[in-house]
């Protein structure tokens, strides 16, 4: 089984310059790996880090020590290191990443956002939107909603539209931030059965779940941060 | 429409800016900024009022001649070019009119008042070479669709239109030669939120779809982190902090950077 992340001896905090230059030290010494076909749940109590170490592994946070390999195009990138122009790569080609904010430009339309990163990958438009359309259909997500724009859809209408886009383009490795938070039981169910198809072609999973039903239903096992909390 | 940069693979440099500085006298207006941009590429710049970005913008489009340093540009003819050490003034204005366009912050910086919304489209595409009036009048027509103004307004004076329409047309204008590269200068400034929305919405469809590379000098942070993948931060004439747009602002390093960031208001 090959190994799609990889994180050695990482370490991060935050200098808040404006506030009297104040360090605060949030972990050190974290490894960790990630297999393929595995879905891993990130565990700790809130505050200890866990949304920070997954903003780490998708380079959106930038770490102060070790390094994070991502398995992309068959090449181990340690995107501690990569230039700018690499981490879009391994983002648009390698890493999905469902946050719990969905941040879009206004007035596009719902089946476009989904659409976007297959796009992006050079798929037939018409394809595209085809299987976006599928993907928020199985996700409920009203027929009559997909030409709006999700800014003003509801929290679970958001955070689904978020998934969609999420799970659309099969990327080898995906990072999930609290993906079934504020949705019904019957699309929960609906983004494990996602989950457990994701794990069956192979991709390499790491989840924060606080629903613990969910998180011992998909995964193997747990990777706890509290234990590298910096003191 | 096909793309227009068949000459260059991504991974090559449209624009090489190495240590380019500009000084006013003794003051400085910017400083060693190096940088380089690929096709397909935004580039952001941020930061306040003064900061040189405005000053750095007209270095690097040809319109202000650097005190010291480089601007290179890869051509469709020859390569790799020094804009002002290898081209000369009527090569650099050829450039402007064909290959690059500059979307000014005020739009009556960037149209012909005096002459209408069709005129203004069509003199940029006779500036190139095309006579044929009646092909003319229909690409203009169709651009005025693309940028959702009313094709009945062909033929009004863009001194009739409300701001946000001649922005718009502004954008028609420079885009209707397909450039590759765009330069703006604060495009959503000035309009009211409704309008920079759609601005914004129209912008990131055309970069997309013409696979434009653009740099962009805004100090709206918001409009900074949708439209481009790099960010610079500037402040008094330097670059003090750079890199991929979202860890920018996300986990900014600088402490001016950490300022601009956390002064944002929270709507």
């Amino acid at each position: 089984m090959s190994k799609m992340i990889n994180v050695e001896n990482v370490a991060k905090h935050f200098t808040l310059h404006n506030q009297a230059s104040m360090t605060i030290p949030v972990f050190e010494g974290i490894s960790f790996f990630l297999n393929q076909g595995e879905c891993v749940a990130l565990t700790g109590e809130s505050g200890s880090g866990k949304s920070t170490f997954m903003r780490m592994l998708y380079a959106n946070y930038i770490c102060n020590k070790g390094s994070i390999h991502i398995r992309h195009n068959d090449e181990l990138v340690d995107i501690v290191k990569a230039d700018p122009h690499q981490i879009l790569d391994v983002r648009k080609r390698t890493l999905g990443y469902v946050s719990q904010f969905l941040r879009v430009i206004p007035r596009v339309p719902t089946i476009e956002i989904v659409a976007e990163p297959l796009i992006a990958l050079g798929q037939d438009k018409e394809q595209a939107i085809t299987k976006a359309q599928d993907i928020l259909a199985r996700l409920r997500i009203p027929e009559r909603l997909w030409s709006l724009s999700p800014l003003t859809f509801s929290g679970g209408e958001q955070q689904r539209v978020n998934i969609a886009r999420g799970f659309i383009a099969d990327y080898p490795i995906l990072l999930l931030d609290e993906p079934t938070a504020s949705l019904d039981a019957v699309n929960r169910q609906t983004v494990l059965d996602l989950i457990e198809q994701a794990k069956e072609r192979g991709c390499a999973i790491l989840g924060i779940f606080h629903d613990q039903e969910a998180r011992e239903a998909v995964c193997s096992r747990t990777f706890d941060v509290t234990q590298f909390q910096s003191v | 429409m096909t793309s227009s940069n068949q000459t260059l693979s991504p991974e090559q440099t449209l624009l090489s800016v190495k240590d380019l500085t500009m000084m006013y006298g003794s003051r400085i207006g910017c400083q060693n900024i190096s940088f380089d941009l690929r096709p397909g590429e935004v580039l952001g710049i941020v930061g306040e009022s003064g900061s040189g970005k405005s000053t750095l913008l007209n270095c690097i489009s040809a319109q202000l001649k650097p005190t010291f340093g480089s601007v290179s540009y890869h051509t469709r003819h020859d390569g790799s070019q020094d804009l002002f050490a290898d081209m000369s003034e009527p090569e650099r204005r050829f450039l402007m009119r064909t290959d690059w366009a500059f979307v000014h912050q005020n739009p009556r910086d960037g149209l012909r008042m005096g002459v209408s919304a069709g005129a203004n489209i069509g003199e940029r595409l006779m500036a190139v070479g095309w006579r044929h009036y009646g092909n003319i009048r229909d690409t203009a027509t169709d651009w005025l669709g693309k940028v959702e103004i009313s094709t009945e307004r062909l033929d009004d004076l863009p001194s009739t239109f409300s701001g946000g329409m001649q922005q718009r047309l502004q954008i028609a204008r420079n885009l209707v030669t397909a450039p590759r590269l765009v330069f703006m200068d604060e495009p959503t400034g000035g309009l009211d939120v409704s309008v920079q929305a759609k601005l914004l919405d129209l912008l990131r469809g055309l970069v997309q779809n013409l696979g434009l590379s653009v740099v962009i000098v805004t100090h709206d942070l918001a409009v900074a982190r949708l439209l481009s993948h790099r960010l610079m931060v500037m402040k008094n004439g330097h670059v003090v902090e750079s890199g991929l747009t979202d860890q920018v602002l996300d986990d900014p390093q600088d402490p001016y950077t950490q300022l601009l960031v956390s002064s944002i208001l929270q709507s």
